[in-house]
C-alpha cells in the first residue's frame, strides 16, 4: 500500500529560483492494483516517484510506503519497494549474477536465500545463459531483464516504475509491461508513471493524471471516460491540461 | 548490520575497481614501473654521462706564454688535455663548445716564477657546462700540481723540510650513518613519491565511484538499494583508500627494489666511490615514512570523494581534481627542496609537513613532538575530508545536480 499525503517538493534553481516541482500531491495505491502516474515531460512524476523511493526528501508532506513513513523510517521504506527505471542503470564490470547478488547483500538476504532467489527469477526470466556475463557485454533486452531480477531480489511488496519503457524498442518493452501485470497478479502494490496512453489503457487500474506538479484528476479509466465525456484517454488528458497550459503560457 | 553493508559496498567496488583498467594501471603499473625507471633510468643515464664527461680529452687553449716555453711544453705534453694554440675569439669557440676551456699565461710566467714573482694564471670556462667544467679542473690540478712542485723545489734549494709550508695533514672523517647520508641526498624525493602517487592512486577510484556512477546512471539504482547514504559513502570511501595505500606501499616496495639495483649497477659503473645511491634506509623508516602516510592517504581519499562528487561525468571530475594535483604537488616540492626545513607553523600545513617529517625520518632524525603534531593534525584534516565527504553524499543537490 501506498498512501502518499500532500507530498510536495521544492527545489532551489539559480536561473529560475524556487521551483514547486511537485505541489500537494495525495493519493492512494492499494495492493493488487496498478496506479498510473500520466504526465508530460516536466510535470513532476518523476519527482513523486523519487520521494516515494526515498531517493529525494520531500520539502513537506508524506507518504506511508508498504506501513512505514518515508520521512521516519526510510530505510524500512526501501527495504519494501522495488525502484526501476531508465535512469537506473546497472553496474558494467559486473555480471549479471554478481549485480544481483549485489543488492540480495544489501537488502540484507543471507547466502542460501540469495542462491534460491536468482535460481528462481533467473528461470523465471530466462537468464541463465548469460548469468556470467559482464553487464556492459548485455543487449538492452538482458540489461532489462537483470535489472527487473535486482529489483524482484528482495521479494519486495510494493514496485515503483519510473517510465520503464522509454528508449526501449518493442520487445524490451514488452517484456517490463508483461513483468508489471506479473507483479499486479502476485498481489503487490504497483505504481508507475508514463506518457504513453497505450500503456496506460492496457494496464491501470487507477490513473491520475499530474500536470505543473499538482495532481489534476484521478479515476478509473471508465471514471475518467464518464467525467469526461469521452472514450480516448488522449482526449481526456488535453481536456484536463490545456487550460492549466493556458494559464501558465498567460502567467509568463 | 551497519558494518556488514559498508563491508557488503566496499567488496563490490574493490571488484568493480579491479575490473577497470584506468584505476590498475594508476595504482599497480605506475608505482612498479616509476621507481626504477627514476632510479635505475635517470641513475644510469647519469652516471653515464659524467663517466664520459670524465673519460673525454678535453681540447683547451692555451692564450700567451709563447715566451714561456717550460710551461708551454708541459701543458702540451699534459695526458689529460689536448691543448692548442689561442685564439682571439677563444669565449666564442667555448661558447660553441668546440674547445671545452682556455687557460691564460701571463707574459714572462717561467722566469717570473724562476725569480719568486707571483702572477695570476686565469682559466676559462663555460659554468654550469659539465665538460666545460671538468676541462677546467683538469687544467687547475695541473697549475695545483706545478704550484706544488715549485714549492717543494724551492725549499729543497734552500735545504728546508717540505713540512715548513705544510706543518700538518688535514683529514674529514664522515661519522654520519649511511642513511643520514642518503637522507640529504634522497630524503626529499621518498615522501614526494609516495605522497603524489597515494594521490595518482586514489584519483581515479575516486572519480569512478562517484562521478562515474553519475554518469553511468547507476548511483539512483544505487541509492533506491536498502543502504544507507552514510555506509554507502564510507563502502566507497574504503575502497579509495584502499587503491591509495596499495599505490604507496607498492611504490615503496618497487623504490626498495630497483634503488638496490640501481646501486649496484651503479657500483659497477663508477667504481662506488662517486656512486649517489650510495646508502642504505633502514626498515624503521621506511615504516615510519609508512605511518606519516596513513593520514594523508585518508585525507587525500575523502576529499577526492567529495570533490569528484561534485561533477556530473568524468570528464569534469578529471577538470576539478587536476588543478588539486598542482595544490598538492607544490607543497610536496617546497618539502624537497634542500633548504626547506621543518618549523612550528609549517608542521601544520598538510602536505608539506609530512614531506618535511618524511624527509628528517629517512635520514635518520626523528623528533618525536613534531612528528605527532603532524600525525595528529593530519588526522584532524582526514577527519574533516571524510565528514565533508559524508555530508556531500547525503545533499541532494550534489547527486542529482542537472
Amino acid at each position: 500500500m501506498i498512501e502518499a499525503e500532500r507530498l510536495s517538493k521544492v527545489f532551489h534553481d539559480k536561473k529560475r529560483g524556487e521551483v514547486r516541482a511537485v505541489n500537494d500531491v495525495s493519493f492512494i495505491c492499494k495492493p493488487g492494483q496498478i496506479y498510473g502516474l500520466l504526465g508530460a515531460n516536466g510535470a513532476g512524476k518523476t519527482t513523486t516517484l523519487r520521494m516515494l523511493a526515498t531517493i529525494l526528501e520531500p520539502t513537506s508532506g508524506t507518504a506511508r510506503v508498504a506501513g512505514f513513513d518515508l520521512l521516519k523510517d526510510p530505510e524500512n521504506v526501501r527495504a519494501n519497494v522495488g525502484f526501476l527505471s531508465t535512469a537506473t542503470a546497472l553496474y558494467g564490470r559486473l555480471t549479471a549474477q554478481e549485480m544481483v547478488e549485489y543488492f540480495g547483500r544489501l537488502y540484507g538476504l543471507d547466502d542460501p536465500t540469495i542462491e534460491r532467489r536468482i535460481n528462481e527469477i533467473f528461470t523465471r526470466l530466462e537468464m541463465n545463459d548469460f548469468r556470467n556475463r559482464r553487464c556492459d557485454k548485455l543487449s538492452t533486452g538482458m540489461k532489462q531483464k537483470v535489472s527487473i531480477a535486482r529489483t524482484l531480489v528482495h521479494d519486495p511488496p510494493v514496485m515503483i516504475f519510473d517510465e520503464p519503457t522509454i528508449g526501449l524498442d518493442v520487445m524490451a518493452a514488452r517484456t517490463i509491461v508483461q513483468f508489471i501485470r506479473e507483479c499486479r497478479d502476485h498481489g503487490k502494490t504497483v505504481i508507475f508513471s508514463t506518457h504513453v496512453m497505450s500503456e496506460v489503457e492496457k494496464l491501470c487500474d487507477q490513473i491520475g493524471i499530474i500536470h505543473g506538479g499538482i495532481l489534476l484528476a484521478e479515476g478509473t479509466l471508465a471514471d475518467l471516460r464518464q467525467r469526461y465525456s469521452l472514450h480516448d484517454l488522449e482526449d481526456i488528458f488535453v481536456r484536463i491540461v490545456e487550460p492549466h497550459m493556458l494559464m501558465e503560457a498567460v502567467g509568463s | 548490520m551497519k558494518l556488514r553493508n559498508i563491508w557488503i559496498v566496499y567488496r563490490k567496488e574493490l571488484r568493480d575497481s579491479l575490473r577497470d583498467r584506468r584505476t590498475l594501471i594508476a595504482m599497480v603499473v605506475v608505482p612498479i614501473l616509476i621507481m626504477p625507471l627514476i632510479s635505475i633510468g635517470v641513475g644510469t643515464l647519469m652516471a653515464k654521462i659524467m663517466g664520459e664527461a670524465k673519460k673525454e680529452i678535453p681540447r683547451v687553449m692555451i692564450l700567451g706564454g709563447e715566451d714561456s716555453p717550460k710551461t708551454q711544453e708541459a701543458l702540451e705534453s699534459y695526458k689529460e688535455i689536448t691543448a692548442e694554440r689561442g685564439s682571439a675569439d677563444y669565449v666564442q669557440l667555448i661558447s660553441d663548445k668546440k674547445v671545452r676551456a682556455a687557460v691564460e699565461i701571463p707574459p714572462d710566467f717561467d722566469a717570473a716564477m724562476a725569480r719568486g714573482e707571483q702572477l695570476t694564471v686565469k682559466i676559462y670556462d663555460y659554468e654550469g657546462d659539465l665538460k666545460s667544467g671538468v676541462a677546467a679542473e683538469k687544467l687547475e690540478k695541473f697549475f695545483n700540481d706545478l704550484s706544488t712542485r715549485t714549492v717543494q723545489e724551492r725549499l729543497a734549494a734552500k735545504n728546508l723540510p717540505a713540512t715548513l709550508i705544510k706543518p700538518f695533514e688535514l683529514k674529514t672523517q664522515n661519522v654520519a650513518p649511511p642513511e643520514k647520508v642518503s637522507g640529504a641526498v634522497l630524503g626529499g624525493f621518498i615522501p614526494y613519491f609516495v605522497i603524489i602517487l597515494s594521490l595518482t592512486g586514489a584519483m581515479y577510484p575516486a572519480i569512478d565511484l562517484t562521478a562515474g556512477e553519475k554518469e553511468r546512471g547507476t548511483i539512483e539504482t544505487i541509492l533506491c538499494s536498502r543502504v544507507s547514504r552514510t555506509h554507502l559513502v564510507l563502502g566507497k570511501f574504503f575502497m579509495v583508500l584502499t587503491a591509495s595505500l596499495t599505490t604507496a606501499i607498492l611504490a615503496m616496495i618497487s623504490m626498495g627494489g630497483s634503488f638496490k639495483v640501481a646501486k649496484r649497477i651503479l657500483a659497477g659503473m663508477a667504481g662506488g666511490a662517486d656512486n649517489p645511491l650510495q646508502f642504505s634506509i633502514g626498515i624503521k623508516a621506511i615504516l615510519a615514512v609508512f605511518l606519516m602516510a596513513l593520514p594523508i592517504t585518508v585525507f587525500f581519499s575523502a576529499a577526492l570523494l567529495a570533490i569528484a562528487l561534485l561533477a556530473k561525468s568524468y570528464k569534469e571530475a578529471q577538470s576539478y581534481i587536476s588543478p588539486l594535483m598542482i595544490v598538492v604537488i607544490l607543497p610536496a616540492i617546497a618539502g624537497m627542496l634542500p633548504g626547506t626545513e621543518l618549523s612550528g607553523r609549517l608542521s601544520l600545513i598538510p602536505v608539506l609537513n609530512t614531506t618535511l617529517v618524511c624527509k628528517e625520518i629517512v635520514s635518520g632524525t626523528y623528533h618525536w613532538h613534531q612528528i605527532g603534531i603532524i600525525f595528529l593534525s593530519t588526522c584532524v584534516y582526514a577527519a574533516a575530508a571524510l565528514f565533508i565527504a559524508v555530508k556531500q553524499f547525503n545533499r541532494e543537490d550534489v547527486l542529482f545536480r542537472t
